[in-house]
C-alpha cells in the first residue's frame, strides 16, 4: 500500500424525506480491500452510486489519484478506472457470454478476439468461464463471473463489489476471494460492500461502518470480533431469537416426488422433491438464487398445481388444489417478491390484509367484505410487527421494503397457519426486525405448526432450522439435522462450486 | 428542465379533479378547433354544453339526455369491470347489436301475440344475446390465449353485417313495402319499451342503467369478486397468489359487459329506435369506452360521464343544425375528451418537477 487512491470528503446526498448520506468521509489506499459495512438502508448503495457516477452528491468532494473526481456518468467513472459489479446483474439471458461482455464496451473487438481475451483473463484470475455459453444457462455464480470479467477487461484501479456473495455457495465464495486477493496483490483496490461480518474479517484490510447515512466508525476487521462490528453497525446489542426444544410431532406437510415445470422460460423446473415436515419443526432450505426456490414456493402456495399426491397437508392430498383451498386448510405462504406478488403496490394495507386474510380471519360473510374487520386485522399486524406506516390506509408501495416485509410476513403469521412456507423472510429487513420475524417463526413452530424457511442467508437458516437441505437446479439435497453441519458440508449440499472443479483452484 | 416524478402514492383528490380538468381543456381546444373552422367558439361551446340543459328548447333536449345517456351508462358500467381487471373488451358495439337482434327477434317471432311476459322475455333474450357474443372472445382468450381486443373488435363487424342481413332478410317487415327494416316495436304494445314517466325520457333501459350502477358500486366496494377484479388489474401475480382464477374472471367480466351491452341494445330497439334497421347502431359501444374512462371506471363517475357524453351528442347535433358545424368536428371533440383525460391522468401518479440546470 503505497498511497491513497480515492479520498472522499464530506459527501452528502439527500432525497425527499431522507438523508441517504450525511457528511461521509473516508479514503481507500492503493491495493487496499476496503469494506463498507452497514444494515439495509444505511446508505451504502447511495454512496457507491456516487463514486460510480450514477448519483450526483449534493455536497462534498472526491479525489481520485490526486485529482479532483466528479464523475457525471458511469462512462466517465469507468474512464478513470472505477469499475463496479452490481448485486443485480444486467445480463441478457438470450445472448452468450462474449456478446454480453461486448454490449458493455464502447469499442468492442471482434467476438472471436474478445472471446480469447475473456478466456485469458478468466484463467489468469481463476474464474473459469466459457465465452460461448448462453447466459440463460449459467448459474448465479457464473453470471457474477461474467460481470467481474467484464470489469477486469477494463483494467480497473478500483473495483466496487455490491454484496457479491449473496448469490454464491460457500465454495464459490472461496473462489471469489482468491480472485480478489490476486487482484489486491497486483495493486487493484477493492471497495467491498456487505453486511456479512465473517467475510469482511476474512478479506478486508479496513472497514467503514455506516448507520442511517452517517459514518459511525472505522475498524480493522482482523482486529475486532464480528460481534463488535455488529454492534457498531446496529448501534445496540442484538437480540438473538430463542427457542425451546420441542419434540417433533406428526407429519404435517409432505412432498412426494414433486416435479413441476417452471412457468417461465429461464426458470428452474422442480425435479422429484420429497420431504416431510413435522409439527414443531422448522426446515431450512438453502440454495443459490434461481435454483427452484420461486417454483417451490409456487408449488406449495397453489399457484402451480401438480398431481394431487405430490403435496399433502396433514395426510390429505392437495397437489391439485388452488391457493384459496390450501389457505383454507391452513397452508400459508410468503413469497419472496413483496411488491406485485405478496402485496399489491397501489392498494392500501387494509386491502392487502384482505389479500390473503379474507377467509381465515372472517373478513367477509357470503362474499361480502367487512371493511371494519379488515382494517382491524391490518392494525393488529401493524402493531404486532412494528410496521412503520402512517396508517392502515397507506398504499403498500409507500412503505419501505423492510416495513412491507414485516407486514406481509406478519399477515401470514397472524393467521395461525398449520404449515407456513416463507421465501427470503428477512430479505432487506434491518437486523432488529429480522430478529422479530425469526422469533415469530420459531414461536409458530413451538405452537405446533410446521415451518419451511427458504433463504439464501445461511446464517439465518442455521439460526432457525431444525433440519436443513439445499435446492440445487431444482433438486433437493439430502435432509440433515442443522446442528453440527459444517460450512463445507452445506456448500456441497448447495452444489459445490457451480460449473467448475473445486480441486483445480 | 421538466420531468415527471412518481408519487409515493396516487393522489386521491386529484383523481376526482382530473376529469373536470380534462373537460375544461377539451372546451378550450375544441373552441380553438371551431374557431379555425370559422365559427364563434364561445357560441359553439354554449350551444353544445349550455343550451340543451338551460336553453330555450331545454324541454325537448332534457329527456334526450336520459335517452342517449342510458345506453352509454349501461354499456360503460359493464366495460369498466373488465377494464379494471385489465381485460379489454372493445367489442361492446357488436354485443349491443346482438342484444338488440336477439330481443327484437323474440318480439318479432311472437307478433302479434299480446302477453305480459313478452317484454321480460325480450329482456332476458337481449342480455343473453350480448353475453353469448362476448363469450366468443372470452372463451378464445381463456382456452387459446387469443387477444380479446382484436377478437372482440373484429366481431363488431361481423355483428354489423349480421344486423344488415336481418334488416333486409329474416326480420324484414312483411308489410313494409319492401323497405329494409323490421316492424316497429313501438306499435307492438307487449314489446314496447315505454317511458316509465311520460315525456321524461326515462324508459326501462334508463332505469336498468341506474340499477346497474348501484349493483356495480356494491360489487366493487363490498364484494370479494369486485375486490378480485381490482386486485387483478393492480397486480396480476398478487391476484393469483391470493387465489383468483384468472380464466373465470375473464369469463365473468366479458360476460357481464356483453350482457349489459346486449340489454342496452334491446332497450334501444324496443324503445327509442323501435325497429331493426341497417343503420341501427350509432356507436354507443365505442363511445362507452370513453365514458368508462372519463368516469374513472367508477360507477358514480360513469353515470355522470354518461350524461356528459350524452350532452355532447345532443349539443353536437344542435350545433350541427344551428351553426352548421360538421358532424366530424363533434366526433373529434369527443375523442379529444378521452385524449386529454388520459393526458392529465398522468398527474395522479406523477408530479411535475421543474428544476434549473441538470437533473440528478
Amino acid at each position: 500500500m503505497t498511497g491513497t487512491l480515492l479520498e472522499i470528503v464530506g459527501l452528502t446526498k439527500a432525497y425527499p424525506g431522507v438523508v441517504a448520506n450525511d457528511d461521509v468521509s473516508f479514503s481507500i489506499g492503493e491495493g487496499e480491500v476496503h469494506a463498507l459495512l452497514g444494515e439495509n438502508g444505511a446508505g451504502k448503495s447511495t454512496l457507491v452510486k456516487m463514486i460510480y457516477g450514477l448519483v450526483k452528491p449534493d455536497r462534498g468532494e472526491m479525489v481520485f489519484q490526486g485529482k479532483v473526481y466528479e464523475p457525471a456518468e458511469p462512462q466517465e467513472a469507468r474512464g478513470r478506472g472505477v469499475a463496479m459489479v452490481f448485486q443485480h446483474f444486467s445480463l441478457f439471458d438470450a445472448l452468450n457470454v462474449a456478446e454480453n461482455v461486448a454490449l458493455g464496451m464502447a469499442n468492442p473487438p471482434k467476438t472471436g478476439a474478445l472471446a480469447e481475451q475473456i478466456r485469458r483473463v478468466s484463467e489468469q484470475y481463476g474464474l473459469p468461464l466459457d465465452p460461448w455459453r448462453l447466459v440463460g444457462d449459467l448459474s448465479a455464480g457464473e453470471r457474477q463471473r461474467v460481470e467481474i470479467i467484464r470489469c477486469l477487461l477494463q483494467d480497473p484501479k478500483l473495483l466496487i463489489m455490491d454484496e457479491p456473495t449473496s448469490v454464491l455457495t460457500p465454495q464459490e465464495v472461496e473462489i471469489l476471494f482468491a480472485t480478489l486477493r490476486k487482484l489486491k496483490a497486483e495493486g487493484t483496490s477493492i471497495l467491498y460492500i456487505s453486511h456479512k461480518l465473517e467475510e469482511i474479517r476474512a478479506l478486508c484490510d479496513e472497514a467503514t461502518i455506516l448507520r442511517l447515512g452517517k459514518k459511525v466508525g472505522t475498524c480493522t476487521p482482523r482486529d475486532v470480533t464480528a460481534a463488535q462490528m455488529a454492534e457498531m453497525m446496529v448501534g445496540s446489542e442484538l437480540h438473538r431469537p430463542e427457542r425451546e426444544a420441542t419434540t417433533p410431532g406428526e407429519v404435517r406437510l409432505a412432498l412426494k416426488d414433486l416435479s413441476v415445470a417452471s412457468p417461465s422460460q429461464f426458470g428452474t423446473s422442480l425435479k422429484n422433491i420429497t420431504l416431510e415436515v413435522r409439527a414443531g419443526e422448522v426446515l431450512g432450505l438453502a440454495g443459490v438464487a434461481g435454483n427452484g426456490q420461486d417454483e417451490l414456493l409456487a408449488a406449495l402456495s397453489g399457484e402451480i398445481t401438480s398431481a394431487p399426491g405430490m403435496v399433502s397437508l396433514d395426510g390429505v392430498a392437495i397437489g391439485n388444489k388452488g391457493p384459496a383451498e390450501r389457505r383454507r386448510r391452513g397452508l400459508l405462504t410468503g413469497p419472496e417478491e413483496r411488491l406485485g406478488h405478496a402485496a399489491a403496490p397501489n392498494m392500501t394495507l387494509t386491502e392487502n390484509a384482505l389479500l390473503t386474510g379474507a377467509e381465515r380471519e372472517g373478513l367477509m360473510s357470503s362474499g361480502f367484505l367487512k371493511w371494519g374487520k379488515a382494517r382491524d386485522f391490518a392494525s393488529v399486524i401493524i402493531e404486532r410487527f412494528d410496521v412503520r406506516t402512517p396508517g392502515t390506509e397507506t398504499a403498500a408501495r409507500a412503505l419501505s421494503g423492510g416495513n412491507l416485509q414485516k407486514f406481509v410476513i406478519g399477515r401470514e403469521v397472524m393467521q395461525r397457519p398449520e404449515v407456513l412456507v416463507v421465501n427470503q423472510p428477512t430479505w432487506g429487513v434491518d437486523a432488529a426486525a429480522a430478529a422479530t420475524i425469526r422469533q415469530a417463526i420459531l414461536d409458530l413452530a413451538a405452537g405446533g405448526a410446521a415451518v419451511v424457511v427458504i433463504s439464501q442467508d445461511l446464517d439465518e437458516l442455521m439460526e432457525v432450522s431444525d433440519n436443513f437441505a439445499a435446492l440445487n437446479e431444482g433438486r433437493l439435497s439430502e435432509i440433515k439435522p442443522a446442528k453440527g453441519l459444517s460450512m463445507e458440508e452445506i456448500g456441497l449440499m448447495m452444489g459445490g462450486a457451480h460449473g467448475m472443479e473445486v480441486a483445480h483452484v | 428542465m421538466i420531468y415527471l416524478e412518481k408519487r409515493p402514492q396516487p393522489a386521491r383528490a386529484l383523481s376526482y379533479v382530473t376529469p373536470l380538468l380534462a373537460v375544461l381543456i377539451t372546451m378550450v381546444a375544441g373552441g380553438l378547433l371551431f374557431a379555425i373552422l370559422g365559427k364563434d367558439p364561445v357560441e359553439a361551446i354554449r350551444t353544445i354544453f349550455w343550451d340543451p340543459v338551460f336553453g330555450e328548447f331545454a324541454f325537448y333536449y332534457r329527456p334526450q339526455l336520459l335517452v342517449k345517456g342510458g345506453p352509454l351508462i349501461l354499456i360503460a358500467l359493464g366495460l369498466s369491470l373488465g377494464f379494471k381487471a385489465g381485460i379489454w373488451n372493445i367489442g361492446a358495439e357488436g354485443q349491443y347489436i346482438m342484444g338488440a337482434v336477439a330481443g327484437a327477434g323474440v318480439a318479432l317471432a311472437l307478433y302479434p301475440l299480446e302477453a305480459w311476459w313478452i317484454f321480460p322475455l325480450m329482456v332476458i333474450a337481449g342480455a343473453l344475446g350480448g353475453w353469448a357474443w362476448a363469450m366468443i372472445p372470452a372463451l378464445l382468450k381463456v382456452k387459446f390465449g387469443t387477444n380479446e381486443i382484436l377478437v372482440s373488435l373484429m366481431l363488431v363487424y361481423v355483428a354489423e353485417n349480421f344486423l344488415k342481413a336481418m334488416a333486409i332478410g329474416a326480420m324484414k317487415n312483411p308489410e313494409g313495402f319492401g323497405f329494409p327494416g323490421s316492424r316497429n316495436l313501438q306499435q307492438y304494445p307487449s314489446a314496447h319499451n315505454t317511458e316509465i314517466i311520460a315525456g321524461s325520457g326515462m324508459h326501462w333501459g334508463v332505469a336498468a342503467a341506474f340499477i346497474a350502477a348501484i349493483m356495480a358500486y356494491i360489487l366493487l366496494n363490498r364484494h370479494l369478486l369486485g375486490f378480485q377484479i381490482r386486485l387483478t388489474g393492480e397486480a396480476p401475480r398478487a391476484a393469483r397468489f391470493s387465489g383468483v382464477k384468472p380464466g373465470r374472471l375473464v369469463l365473468f367480466c366479458m360476460g357481464t359487459a356483453g350482457a349489459l351491452a346486449g340489454l342496452a341494445g334491446m332497450f334501444e330497439v324496443s324503445g327509442p329506435a323501435g325497429q331493426i334497421t341497417t343503420g341501427f347502431n350509432v356507436g354507443y359501444g365505442f363511445t362507452a369506452i370513453i365514458v368508462a374512462f372519463l368516469g374513472r371506471l367508477h360507477p358514480i363517475g360513469i353515470v355522470l360521464a354518461g350524461l356528459l357524453m350524452a350532452l355532447t351528442y345532443i349539443g353536437g347535433e344542435a350545433a350541427q343544425s344551428t351553426m352548421q358545424l360538421p358532424a366530424a368536428a363533434i366526433q373529434v371533440f369527443q375523442g379529444m375528451l378521452l385524449f386529454f383525460l388520459l393526458a392529465v391522468d398522468v398527474l395522479t401518479n406523477y408530479r411535475i418537477r421543474i428544476t434549473l440546470g441538470e437533473a440528478a
